[in-house]
């Protein structure tokens, strides 16, 4: 994520340009786009169903690559937090907004996506799994932190309530990945890491794990730049409310020294 | 430090003893909760008892909502922020001695909430000790997060609907491990409650070193 160099902020706001689109994202974005359709081709195609998890192994190169994205881009937010809170940089609390955004939709999709493996593997949308449990809580802890974050406040308040809960929340993150082994849980162990798969499934999660990847950094360069700019036109706007009101107390003055001294 | 710590602990209490808050609305919510729970589960005694050890958890962290929703209010009345910030107290020993204030309330309730439990559920207590060192380890845990949490949710709007959103999940580790050890105190689980034991101080340690280390930007918040 980088701070929206190709677009001037000011200009964007007083202009009323029409697009957060530098010639990084947009190449960024095609091969994103490049991403989605290999992947989905070496998804539904290539890759045959498994001896064990038979056509639901599908589910697999869209959950893995979701739940590890979920967490890198929260321990980013906890990161940005705790510089925002360090440096009080306005960078730094609108990535970390950002980060909290991707982390809970990643999570929902990793989720949903787990849900309905379950649903194919156990028989149950649902299990009371430590794993299943501790993401559910972690997804909750994030919604929370997207709570505090729309919730109406000065910009420095509400970067900082939102820091610390950005880092109390980062703090799960490791029990959530460690609970499979603390607690024996349903759910499997590491699926790539332990080469419980190989070939085409392996790499077919690969590309997943890339297309992730090239939408995640897409989707974070275009959302930072939407709050960039948000942020850019509330201060504008603020300034031009002071300014009004100068003007009209000036005008105030002026009126109540003429009328003083006829 | 430490006075600094004791002087905004024993200001709490004071308030505390004066509007008595916990004692006239806490303790008859947390009562009204027990006697809920009891018509949920069909008055079957068999049943409360053997879910005793959540039901109690779960009421606990109720009951610290509203605990910490008034120790985070005390503070917005009146301009007490802007005169905590300019008191010249540190900020760590302001969190530390709302913390205090909070376990001991907390605890409070909870022996109020114990006497109940073994009246209405008919819970035959043991394992005296593992059931007092989790209770101080859980409600030092679920302080520590209260009073990062209170003031926090305590300036912005809608706090009333956010705190208990950004408190309860935070909890949920205390809540199981608190549970785990109880039910295995009071002989309806197996292991070792003192693993629990040890997981509900290592949460609490974590929890008061993120609230120390966040207290100053929270109070210039305040």
């Amino acid at each position: 994520m980088t701070a929206p160099e190709p677009i001037s902020t000011t200009a964007a706001v007083s202009t009323g340009t029409q697009t957060t689109a530098s010639r990084g994202t947009r190449v960024l974005g095609l091969a994103a786009l490049v991403g989605i359709v290999v992947t989905t081709i070496y998804a539904f195609v290539v890759s045959k169903p498994d001896s064990q998890l038979g056509e639901s192994v599908r589910i697999m190169y869209v959950h893995v690559p979701a739940i590890s994205m979920a967490y890198m881009v929260m321990i980013a937010n906890a990161c940005f937090s705790a510089y925002y809170l360090w440096k009080r940089s306005t960078f730094a609390d609108l990535a970390a907004a950002v980060t909290g955004e991707l982390g809970v939709v990643l999570l929902g999709l990793g989720l949903v996506s787990g849900s309905l493996w379950g649903r194919v593997s156990w028989g149950t949308f649902w299990q009371w799994d430590a794993r299943l449990t501790s993401t559910a809580l972690l997804f909750l802890m994030y919604v929370g932190y997207l709570a505090i974050r729309s919730l109406p406040a000065e910009p420095q308040s509400r970067g900082t309530r939102s820091a610390v809960v950005g880092i109390l929340s980062a703090l799960l993150i490791y029990p959530v990945h460690m609970s499979v082994e603390w607690w024996g849980s349903l759910h499997q162990t590491g699926t790539a890491l332990e080469g419980h798969i190989a070939g085409n499934q392996l790499f077919t999660l690969f590309l997943g794990f890339v297309t992730f990847a090239l939408i995640v950094a897409w989707l974070s360069m275009h959302r930072f730049r939407v709050a960039w700019l948000s942020e850019q036109l509330a201060e504008s706007e603020l300034a031009d409310s002071i300014t009004a009101r100068r003007a009209d107390a000036e005008a105030d003055a002026v009126t109540t020294t003429s009328r003083g001294a006829s | 430090m430490f006075r600094e710590t004791l002087l905004v602990c024993g200001k709490d209490l004071r308030l505390e003893m004066r509007t008595r808050v916990a004692l006239h609305h806490v303790m008859p919510f947390v009562l009204a909760v027990v006697m809920l729970f009891a018509f949920a589960l069909d008055a079957d005694t068999a049943a409360l008892r053997k879910a005793t050890s959540g039901l109690f958890w779960v009421t606990v962290l109720f009951a610290a909502t509203l605990l910490v929703q008034r120790s985070a209010a005390v503070e917005r009345a009146d301009g007490i922020g802007d005169a905590l910030r300019l008191s010249g107290l540190n900020p760590a020993s302001l969190y530390l001695g709302k913390t205090l204030a909070l376990i001991a309330q907390l605890l409070a309730v909870e022996v109020a909430l114990g006497m109940a439990v073994v009246v209405f559920y008919d819970v035959r207590p043991r394992g005296a000790l593992l059931l007092a060192v989790v209770a101080v380890l859980s409600t030092l845990a679920i302080a520590a997060v209260g009073s990062i949490y209170g003031p926090l949710a305590g300036g912005m709007k809608g706090r009333e609907t956010v705190l208990p959103l950004l408190f309860l999940p935070v909890l949920a580790p205390v809540l199981l491990g608190a549970s785990r050890a109880f039910e295995i105190a009071l002989g309806r689980g197996v292991g070792n409650g003192w693993s629990w034991a040890a997981l509900l101080g290592l949460l609490a340690a974590i929890y008061l070193v993120v609230g120390v280390a966040t207290s100053g930007p929270l109070l210039e918040e305040a």
